[in-house]
C-alpha cells in the first residue's frame, strides 16, 4: 500500500475531492460540483468524532436550487471540520479546493485510496458528462 | 385611429416606443404597489374612536407596560385596502393555468363548495354526540368505501391531514407490523428511489428507519439491477417507498416485480399516491401489490390547496397492515348506526395509535365525495385520461423547441431538461419569464435526477385553447433561451416585484421588520 507523505489529491464520481497526507484525508467538493449546484447557502457538517463507512451521507450542501448529500469518499473518523462554512457557506463557491474544504478524516483503510480517481481520470470523467 | 364597436378609440394615437414604465407611486396601472403593514400604519393610528374612560385606575399593580408595543394601527379602510391589494397579487387556479408539476393544481368545482357549506356539515362540532352527526359519519364511511373501491384496498385510515401525514401513517403501520412480527429492531432499511418526493426519505427517518437510495435507470424508472443487488442481503429490509406514476411523470412498468421482490425480501410496499390522479379508474394500486398508499384529496379529488385549504391524506392499507390502522375510525353497526371507534381495544386493539385529535378534515371529505359522486366512476376515469392527454399534448407541442427528459409518452406531467438552452441561460430564467407572460412558473429543479428540470402538469381542467395559449408563451421563451437571449436573465420585468436575490435571501435572511430609523430612536 502506498503511503502518501506528500499531499496528493484524488476524486470520486460523486464529485468530492480527497487530499491524502499520511493518515489524514481532507475532503471537499469539486469546482464542477459547486458550479452545478449554484450559489451555496448552507453547509451541514458532521460532528468531530463521527465515524463513516465509504458512501455514507457525511454532509449536506444546500444551494438555491437543491439540497445534496455529500458522501464519505473513504471510511474514516472525523477529526476536524471547517469552522468557516457555518457563517460563510459561499466559501465553497469561491474556493472549493482551498478554503472551502469540508472536513478531515482519519483514514481507516489506506487500501481504499486506490479505488479513487486521480486528477487526469477525473477530468476525463467530467468531460464525459 | 382604431375604433371599437362603441365608437371609442381602442389605442392612443401617439405612444412613444421608449416609454419609461416607472411611475411615481410605484404602481403599474391597476397593479397597485403596497408597502408592508408597518409602513402603511403607524402606532398612533387607530380604527376605533372611543371616549377616554374617566376615573380609571390601573389594576395591574404597577406592572403595566410603560411604552407602546410599536404595532402599527390602521383605520378600517386602510386595513381593507392593504389586504385587498395583497390579495390581488395572488396567483390562483381561479385566475389561470397553474403548471406546477407534481402539485396537481386542478380546478376546484363550485359544487364542492356549495355542499361543504350545508349547515349539517359546516356547523357541526367534533365533540357533538354521535347520534346528532350520523350524516357526517355516514359521509366519512361512504367516502372511505369509494377510496377502497378505487384503490382495490381493504382498509383506509381517514384521519391523516395531508400527503406527508399520510406517508407517516403508512410507515407507522409498517413499523407496527414489523414490531408485531418481532422484527422491529432488525428491519430498519427503507429503499427510496432517487426521484422520490423529499417527504419520502424524511418520513422514513421520522419513523426511525434508515434510507437507502436506489438510482434511476436511463429511462427514468427504478434501476432493477440495483434493486436486486440491494435485496441480496435482505434481512434488514423494512420496505420500499415508491411513487407511481413517478416524479418523472412515468409509469413504473416493473411495479409488479418490484412488489414481489420486496415481499419476498420480507418488506412492505409503500406507494406514494401523490400522482394517483393519473391512474384513477384505470389502475387499482391494490392489484399492483401495494401495502399502503396515501391519497391526496387536495390533488386527485379536487379539494383546494396551495393556501386555499387544508390538505387531506387518507391512507389505504392492505390486509397485512389493516389491523395497525390509527384510531379513530368510523364503523357501521348491524343496526345501521354509525359509530366512531376511538379506543385501542376490540377492532382497534393492534392500532399503532392516534395521529390527530378528531376524525380528519371533514370539510375536505365533503368536497372529495361531491367530486366523486358528481363525476361517477366513468367520469373519474375520463378525468385521469384527460390529465394524461393534456400533459402529452404539452410535451408533444414543445418537444421540438425544448428537450423532453425521456423518450416516449408521459403520464400526467411533462418533464423537460435544460439541454436546449444556450450557455448561460438557466431553468430559473425560463421560469421567471413565464411570470411576465402571466403564468405561475412550472416546478423547477425537481426531480433532481434531471438536469435543470422543468416539470409541467396541466391537469385535466384546461381546455385545448388554454393549453395552446400557454404553449405559445413557453415556446417563445424556449426559443429565446435556445438563442441565448440575455434579456431572459432580467425577468420578470412586468411583475409587481422584479427578480429577488434568492442567494442573499437564503444566506442573510431578514426575518423581522426593523424600523428604518430604529437606531436614532434608541439613541434619544
Amino acid at each position: 500500500m502506498t503511503r502518501y507523505t506528500q499531499p496528493t489529491t484524488f476524486y470520486t464520481k460523486e464529485h468530492e475531492w480527497v487530499t491524502v497526507h499520511n493518515d489524514l484525508a481532507t475532503v471537499g467538493i469539486t469546482h464542477y460540483a459547486e458550479n452545478q449546484l449554484g450559489d451555496i447557502v448552507f453547509v451541514e457538517l458532521p460532528d468531530v468524532g463521527a465515524e463513516f463507512s465509504t458512501g455514507d451521507d457525511m454532509a449536506v450542501v444546500e444551494s438555491v436550487k437543491a439540497a445534496s448529500d455529500v458522501y464519505a469518499p473513504i471510511a474514516g473518523k472525523v477529526v476536524e471540520v471547517n469552522p468557516v462554512l457555518a457563517d460563510k457557506p459561499e466559501t465553497v463557491n469561491e474556493s472549493p479546493r482551498e478554503k472551502g474544504w469540508f472536513c478531515v478524516l482519519e483514514i481507516k483503510d489506506g487500501a481504499e485510496i486506490a479505488k479513487l480517481m486521480d486528477e487526469e481520470a477525473y477530468k476525463a470523467f467530467c468531460e464525459g458528462l | 385611429m382604431t375604433m371599437n364597436n362603441h365608437g371609442r378609440p381602442t389605442s392612443p394615437d401617439h405612444v412613444p416606443s421608449d416609454r419609461n414604465l416607472d411611475t411615481v407611486s410605484g404602481s403599474r396601472g391597476l397593479l397597485q404597489a403596497e408597502g408592508l403593514i408597518f409602513e402603511v400604519g403607524t402606532p398612533d393610528t387607530t380604527g376605533v374612536d372611543l371616549p377616554k374612560p374617566k376615573n380609571r385606575t390601573g389594576r395591574l399593580g404597577g406592572v403595566a407596560r410603560k411604552k407602546g408595543t410599536g404595532l402599527p394601527g390602521l383605520s378600517e379602510p386602510q386595513a381593507v385596502r392593504h389586504y385587498m391589494r395583497l390579495s390581488q397579487k395572488n396567483y390562483a387556479i381561479d385566475l389561470g393555468l397553474f403548471p406546477l408539476g407534481s402539485c396537481t393544481m386542478k380546478h376546484n368545482p363550485r359544487l364542492n363548495e356549495k355542499l361543504a357549506r350545508l349547515p349539517g356539515f359546516a356547523d357541526i362540532h367534533p365533540l357533538q354526540p354521535q347520534a346528532t352527526v350520523q350524516g357526517a359519519l355516514e359521509l366519512i364511511d361512504e367516502l372511505a368505501a369509494w377510496l377502497k373501491t378505487l384503490t382495490g384496498m381493504p382498509a383506509v385510515a381517514m384521519s391523516p391531514k395531508a400527503g406527508a401525514h399520510g406517508e407517516f401513517c403508512g410507515m407507522m403501520a409498517i413499523r407496527q407490523a414489523l414490531i408485531a412480527r418481532g422484527e422491529g429492531e432488525t428491519r430498519k432499511r427503507v429503499l427510496v428511489p432517487a426521484s422520490a418526493h423529499g417527504t419520502n426519505p424524511a418520513t422514513a427517518v421520522q419513523c426511525g428507519f434508515v434510507v437507502d437510495e436506489i438510482k434511476a435507470n436511463e429511462i427514468g424508472r427504478v434501476n432493477m439491477e440495483q434493486l436486486r443487488e440491494k435485496l441480496q442481503t435482505s434481512d434488514d429490509i423494512a420496505g420500499i417507498m415508491l411513487t407511481n406514476p413517478n416524479t418523472c411523470g412515468l409509469f413504473e412498468s416493473d411495479i409488479r416485480e418490484i412488489a414481489d421482490l420486496i415481499h419476498e425480501a420480507g418488506g412492505y410496499f409503500y406507494c406514494d399516491g401523490a400522482n394517483f390522479n393519473a391512474i384513477v379508474g384505470r389502475v387499482r394500486p391494490g392489484d399492483l401489490g401495494v401495502d399502503a398508499m396515501h391519497i391526496n384529496l387536495h390533488k386527485t379529488f379536487s379539494t383546494p390547496h396551495g393556501g386555499g385549504g387544508p390538505g387531506s391524506g387518507p391512507t389505504v392499507l392492505s390486509e397485512a397492515l389493516a389491523p395497525y390502522a390509527p384510531v379513530p375510525f368510523v364503523v357501521k353497526d348491524e343496526d345501521g348506526v354509525f359509530r366512531l371507534v376511538e379506543d385501542m381495544e376490540g377492532d382497534a386493539s393492534e392500532s399503532f395509535g392516534r395521529m390527530v385529535a378528531f376524525h380528519g378534515q371533514m370539510g375536505m371529505f365533503v368536497r372529495a365525495l361531491t367530486y366523486i359522486l358528481s363525476h361517477g366512476a366513468d367520469g373519474l376515469k375520463q378525468a385521469s385520461e384527460d390529465a394524461v392527454l393534456n400533459a402529452n399534448y404539452i410535451q408533444s407541442r414543445l418537444k421540438s423547441v425544448m428537450t423532453p427528459a425521456f423518450d416516449g409518452y408521459c403520464m400526467h406531467e411533462a418533464l423537460f431538461s435544460d439541454a436546449f438552452t444556450a450557455e448561460g441561460i438557466e431553468t430559473i430564467d425560463i421560469a421567471k419569464s413565464l411570470i411576465d407572460e402571466g403564468y405561475h412558473p412550472m416546478t423547477m429543479y425537481f426531480p433532481l435526477v434531471v438536469h435543470g428540470a422543468m416539470l409541467i402538469e396541466p391537469t385535466e381542467s384546461e381546455s385545448k385553447a388554454e393549453l395552446d395559449r400557454f404553449c405559445d408563451s413557453l415556446e417563445s421563451i424556449a426559443r429565446r433561451a435556445a438563442q441565448g437571449d440575455e434579456t431572459l436573465k432580467g425577468a420578470p420585468y412586468l411583475a409587481p416585484m422584479r427578480r429577488l436575490d434568492e442567494t442573499k435571501a437564503a444566506r442573510k435572511p431578514v426575518l423581522k421588520w426593523v424600523e428604518p430609523n430604529a437606531d436614532s430612536v434608541a439613541a434619544e
